[in-house]
């Protein structure tokens, strides 16, 4: 497993990140707003900012070979390419999962994830148990998010860092021959390109969209 | 939610360039909910700092526009006797110490 965080301490983020952080900390300690009403705002939100980034990427390499290969080989530059531009200069890099092999992504420091493609963590990525047991026992973590996985396969674990992002490429979804590219997206869910997950069912969609009928 | 002078956004909702942006706005909308401000009133300091900021020859709206919203909300929590400057000023350093003191991959917190 790559492993990078063998620094003494740990860069301090600029200051306006700081300043962001001092606020809100003095203004639980008032009692004026509370830390679970603001992760509550933060996760309605969190859905609508860039999981579809990394949705359109995921799209595009099933759909488009091509695509895939240099997505696989330079992602940050696939991923540029489509407007995808990380703002701290950091690097991307897709791993695949294949029918022998799962990948998922943890970072043991909360602030490491590939935000520019997924928009913000979600709060269980951030939690302290997730951190550690995602190292420790991944095979039961995917379990309690239903991810059941054939014993043969494989799990590995990529510990982010703040030079690098992990972005997962779950396996395409059966009975999805002949989809659009714009028909694929709806399948790649942000859990399933942290490993968390699989990529959702074409049954799974249905589902959803009778629901919404 | 109300609408906003030229926030960043697509058809689904605002978007944030980082997870600071996401929790600045998340504390203004917390408060506002809490009745420490009205909707009007903060719209007042944000509209107030774009416009300085634009003065001041900012151009790049989108990209710097949760850093005008930080800085309303440090006006208007300063203004509303939320916080002061100096627990301000004293709390980054603590969070700029807690990071220097704390090995990477352990959790950053104050305590």
């Amino acid at each position: 497993m790559p492993n990078d965080h063998d620094h003494d301490h740990t860069e301090p983020p600029s200051d306006i990140v700081l300043k962001v952080k001092a606020l809100e900390s003095l203004l639980i300690e008032k009692g004026l707003v509370n830390a679970e009403a603001l992760e509550e705002i933060i996760e309605t939100y969190e859905h609508k900012v860039g999981p579809r980034n990394g949705a359109h990427l995921v799209a595009k390499a099933w759909h488009d070979s091509d695509f895939k290969e240099k997505l696989l080989e330079n992602p940050t530059a696939a991923a540029a390419a489509l407007g995808y531009v990380g703002r701290q200069g950091e690097h991307l890099q897709v791993v695949e999962n294949t029918p022998s092999q799962h990948n998922l992504v943890v970072c043991t420091l909360c602030s490491c994830y590939p935000w520019t493609v997924l928009g913000l963590p979600p709060a269980w990525y951030k939690s302290a148990p997730y951190r550690s047991r995602a190292v420790s026992e991944p095979r039961s973590v995917l379990r309690e998010f239903g991810t059941e996985l054939e014993n043969e396969v494989v799990i590995r674990v990529w510990d982010s860092t703040s030079e690098m992002r992990y972005l997962v490429l779950p396996l395409r979804p059966t009975g999805t021959d002949g989809w659009t590219e714009a028909q694929l997206q709806q399948l790649v869910s942000r859990n399933s390109m942290i490993g968390i997950e699989l990529a959702k069912s074409p049954a799974e969609i249905n589902q959803t969209n009778q629901g919404i009928e | 939610m109300q609408s906003l002078p030229a926030q960043p956004k697509d058809e689904s909702g605002p978007i944030f360039n980082a997870p600071w942006e996401a929790q600045a706005f998340a504390l203004v909308l917390a408060l506002h909910k809490a009745g420490q401000f009205s909707w009007s009133e903060w719209t007042k300091y944000l509209s107030e700092e774009i416009k300085l900021a634009q003065q001041a020859g900012d151009l790049d709206f989108g990209k710097t526009y949760y850093q005008h919203w930080l800085r309303a909300l440090e006006k208007i929590s300063l203004a509303k006797g939320l916080t002061t400057n100096t627990d301000l000023m004293d709390k980054t350093d603590q969070w700029r110490q807690a990071y220097l003191t704390t090995p990477h991959g352990h959790p950053i917190d104050l305590n």
